[in-house]
C-alpha cells in the first residue's frame, strides 16, 4: 500500500537567509535576523499580521544571551500578540512544528526562522553542554573529537579514508562557489589535523548567521509563490544518546525517517544534507541511498556554511529555493541535531510539472 | 559608526543532579575501582549502565560487575586538549568495550602519539587518586596487554555510603557584543546623556534601544536624546535583599521602578532614592544620580516638580 500523502498540500513560499559570517560583532541578534525577516515578507509580499503562525529556532548558550529568542521577536513586529511558538534546537524542527499547525487546518501561512550567532563563544565547548550530564559532559568532549570518533570508526569500516574525506570538503566549497552568502567559498587545503583523523578541511567553518522561511497551504502558497515547494513527507527520529550503544558508521533514525517522509518513493534529484563535518556526508549518502546522479549539497552545504541552529533550516531552504528556480523536481532536505548525527530530520520537496 | 563595544562574559553554573538507582550503583562503584553494567531484556550488559533499556523502555535493574580493562572500538587523536577534558597532555578520545560489556565507553587513553593507538588494542582503566563517585573518578585508559576476560560477576550494587547525586559545574567564556544599538546607547550613557532611537514607522521612541521596534519589526535608527528626567509609571517595594550581584550593599526596603524618560515611548527599569520608600508613587517626577565615574545611573531621585498627570504616562503603564 502506498503511503498516504499529508493531510494538506504545504509549501515552502519563500527562503532568506544573511550573509554567513565568521563574527558579527557589529549586530545584536535581532539585528542580524531582522533584514532577513524582511526578506521574505517581501518575496510574499506578506506583511507580519498577515503570517498565522510564527516558529523560531535557537540556542541561547551559543552567544550566552539568556532569553536571546524574546529579544529576536522585536524583528518580527509580535504586537499586537502573535501565534508564537520557539524551539531550542536548529530551525528545521521549528520548520516542523510550523508544518503539523498548518496540517491541522488552524493557520494557512507559518513563518519560520533561526539564527546562530557563535562568534561570542567557542562554539566547540558550549556543545559539550548538550551531552549526557552524568557519564559524558564532565568530560568536556568537544564536538570535533566526537565528530573524529565517527570518522575514525567509517575509516576502520573501510567505508572511507582521508582522500575521499577530503574529496567532500573540496566538492561541497567549490559548489559554495555559486552562493554567494557562503563563508567558505572555493576550495582550500585541508590544513592540519582538528582532532585527528579530521582535519581543519573536515570541518565547519564557525558561522555567524540566520534564516527564514514562509509556509503556506494550498492556493495561499500558489498565489505567493511561481512554483511552491510543496512538501511531500517529513519526518523526523532520535537514536540513543549512548555514542557507545550505537553503530557510528550507519544512521537507522535518517533511513527510517527518509522512509516516513516518502523519500524512498521516487528518486530525487537534489540533495541538501546538513553534514557539518565531511565523514557525516559518508553516513548519510550511506543511510539515503544516494547515487552520484544527485546534486549534493549544491549550496556547499554546512561545510561553507554553519550557522548552529539555522543550518539545518538552510538546507531545507536551499532545496526549497531550487524548486523555485526550476533548478530541481523532487529534493530531499536533511537536517540533524545532537552528536555524530544523533537526531535527523528528512523532507521531500516537489515542483510541479512545468507546462 | 563607532567602534562597537565588547566585553568577557563569564557563564558559570553548577549543576546538582539527583541520581537513579542504576546511576548510582555505577558511580559508587567507580568510587570503590568496581565497574558496574545493567543487562537488558535480550541479555546486553550496558556500560555505562542506564536506568531504562534504550530499545524497550523497560526498568532495567540487573546489574553486573564487568572488567576494568578492555578493547577500543575507535578513537580519535587530541593533540590540543581543552579545558575540563581528563588529561591535559596530548591524548586519544577512545570508546572502549570493557571485558564482558556489550557497548562502549567514552574516555581518554593516555599514550605518546597517534602512532600507539588503534582499533582493537588493549587497554585498562587507570583509577583517579581521590575517587568521589563521578565519571572522572576513572582517571583514563592506559595501554595493556591482555586476554580478554569475558567473565561477568553478579553485583548488588549496595554500597556504604552510596553517592545519591552529582554536583557538575560548567563554565563559558564569551566575549559579548551588544550590537549596534545598544552600542550607541552605552556609550552616551558614559557622557550621562540618555539615547533612545524612533521607529521609522509608528514614531516611537525605544529607550533603551534594541535596534527594531517590537510593534512594527523594523530597524530604529534616528537617534533621539531623552530625559534627562522622566516619571515613574509604576514601581515595586523591594524587602529581599539581593545575592551574588552589586545590589547585595543596597539596603532594603528599597523602590524599583518603571521611569518614562520624558520623550520616550517605554519605561525604562531604575531604583528610586532620596525619598522615603513609602512615599515613592506613580507620576512622581524624578531625574538621574550619577556616580563618580559611573557609566550609568546610580539611581533617580524626586526632583521636586509637581506629579506627572496620568494622562501623560497612561500608555507607558
Amino acid at each position: 500500500m502506498a503511503a498516504a500523502g499529508p493531510l494538506r498540500d504545504v509549501a515552502i513560499v519563500a527562503f532568506g537567509q544573511s550573509d554567513h559570517v565568521r563574527t558579527s560583532d557589529e549586530h545584536s541578534e535581532v539585528e542580524m535576523l531582522m533584514p532577513v525577516l524582511h526578506q521574505v515578507l517581501k518575496q510574499t509580499g506578506l506583511k507580519t499580521s498577515d503570517i498565522g503562525f510564527t516558529c523560531s529556532g535557537s540556542s541561547d548558550y551559543l552567544a550566552g544571551r539568556a532569553f536571546s529568542f524574546t529579544m529576536a521577536l522585536d524583528g518580527v513586529g509580535a504586537w499586537p500578540p502573535i501565534s508564537e511558538s520557539h524551539v531550542e534546537m536548529d530551525g528545521a524542527w521549528a520548520l516542523y512544528e510550523a508544518w503539523v499547525k498548518i496540517l491541522t487546518g488552524e493557520v494557512d501561512t507559518a513563518l519560520v526562522y533561526a539564527y546562530g550567532k557563535s562568534s561570542p563563544g567557542s562554539v566547540r565547548d558550549v556543545l559539550t553542554r548538550q551531552l549526557d550530564p552524568y557519564y559524558v559532559a564532565p568530560l568536556w568532549p568537544d564536538s570535533v573529537a566526537l565528530a573524529a570518533l565517527q570518522a575514525q570508526a567509517l575509516i576502520d569500516a573501510g567505508e572511507t579514508d582521508e582522500a575521499a574525506l577530503a574529496g567532500v570538503a573540496a566538492r561541497s566549497r567549490e559548489s559554495a562557489l555559486a552562493n554567494a552568502r557562503a563563508q567558505v567559498r572555493g576550495s582550500r587545503a585541508q590544513g592540519d589535523y582538528l582532532v585527528r583523523p579530521l582535519r581543519t578541511g573536515d570541518a565547519p567553518p564557525v558561522s555567524d548567521g540566520a534564516a527564514a522561511v514562509i509556509l503556506a497551504a494550498g492556493d495561499r502558497a500558489r498565489e505567493l509563490c511561481e512554483r511552491p515547494a510543496w512538501i511531500r513527507g517529513m519526518d523526523h527520529r532520535i537514536e540513543a544518546h549512548s555514542l557507545g550503544v550505537r553503530d557510528l558508521t550507519d544512521s537507522p533514525s535518517t533511513r527510517l525517517a527518509a522512509e516516513k517522509a516518502g523519500a524512498f518513493q521516487r528518486p530525487v534529484d537534489t540533495a541538501e544534507l546538513h553534514a557539518p563535518f565531511t565523514s557525516q556526508e559518508v553516513v548519510l549518502r550511506k543511510a539515503l541511498g544516494l547515487g552520484d546522479e544527485v546534486a549534493v549539497n549544491p549550496s556547499g552545504g554546512a561545510l561553507a556554511a554553519n550557522p548552529v541552529m539555522a543550518a539545518g533550516l538552510v538546507r531545507l531552504g536551499e532545496a526549497a529555493a531550487r524548486i523555485h528556480r526550476g533548478d530541481s523536481d523532487r529534493a530531499l532536505a536533511h537536517a540533524t541535531s545532537g552528536p555524530c548525527l544523533q537526531q535527523n530530520l528528512v523532507a521531500v520537496l516537489e515542483g510541479e510539472a512545468r507546462g | 559608526m563607532p567602534e562597537v563595544l565588547k566585553a568577557p562574559l563569564i557563564v558559570e553554573f553548577p549543576f546538582t543532579r539527583s541520581l537513579g538507582p542504576v546511576q548510582s550503583a555505577f558511580l559508587t562503584g567507580l568510587r570503590e575501582r568496581t565497574v558496574l553494567g545493567v543487562k537488558t531484556g535480550d541479555g546486553k550488559v550496558l556500560v555505562p549502565p542506564v536506568e531504562y533499556d534504550p530499545v524497550t523502555a523497560e526498568e532495567i535493574r540487573d546489574l553486573v560487575e564487568v572488567g576494568a580493562t578492555g578493547t577500543v572500538t575507535t578513537w580519535a587523536w587530541n593533540h590540543e586538549p581543552r579545558p575540563g577534558q581528563p588529561l591535559d597532555t596530548p591524548f586519544a578520545w577512545v570508546l572502549v568495550t570493557l571485558d564482558g560489556a556489550d557497548t562502549a565507553l567514552l574516555h581518554a587513553l593516555d599514550v605518546d602519539g597517534p602512532e600507539a593507538v588503534h582499533t582493537g588494542m588493549r587497554v585498562r582503566i587507570r583509577w583517579a587518586a581521590e575517587r568521589v563517585g563521578a565519571i572522572t573518578d576513572i582517571a583514563c585508559f592506559e595501554p595493556h596487554e591482555s586476554a580478554e576476560e569475558a567473565q561477568l560477576k553478579p553485583y548488588d550494587g549496595e554500597f556504604e555510603d552510596a553517592v545519591t547525586g552529582i554536583v557538575a559545574p560548567a563554565r563559558l567564556d564569551y566575549t559579548y557584543a551588544p550590537g549596534r544599538a545598544q552600542t550607541g546607547y552605552i556609550n552616551a550613557l558614559a557622557e550621562q546623556r540618555a539615547v533612545g532611537e524612533r521607529c521609522p514607522s509608528c514614531r516611537k521612541v525605544y529607550v533603551p534601544p534594541r535596534g527594531a521596534c517590537p510593534t512594527c519589526g523594523v530597524a530604529t535608527d534616528e537617534q533621539v536624546e531623552v530625559g534627562p528626567a522622566g516619571t515613574v509609571t509604576t514601581y515595586c517595594i523591594v524587602n529581599i535583599k539581593a545575592k551574588n550581584t552589586e545590589n547585595a550593599a543596597i539596603e532594603v526596603p528599597y523602590v524599583y521602578a518603571h521611569i518614562a524618560l520624558d520623550g520616550a515611548d517605554l519605561a525604562l527599569h531604575g531604583r528610586i532614592a532620596g525619598i522615603p520608600y513609602d512615599q515613592v508613587r506613580m507620576g512622581l517626577r524624578v531625574e538621574p544620580v550619577w556616580r563618580e565615574g559611573g557609566r550609568y545611573p546610580d539611581h533617580y531621585r524626586p526632583t521636586g516638580e509637581p506629579d506627572a498627570d496620568y494622562e501623560t504616562y497612561k500608555e507607558m503603564v
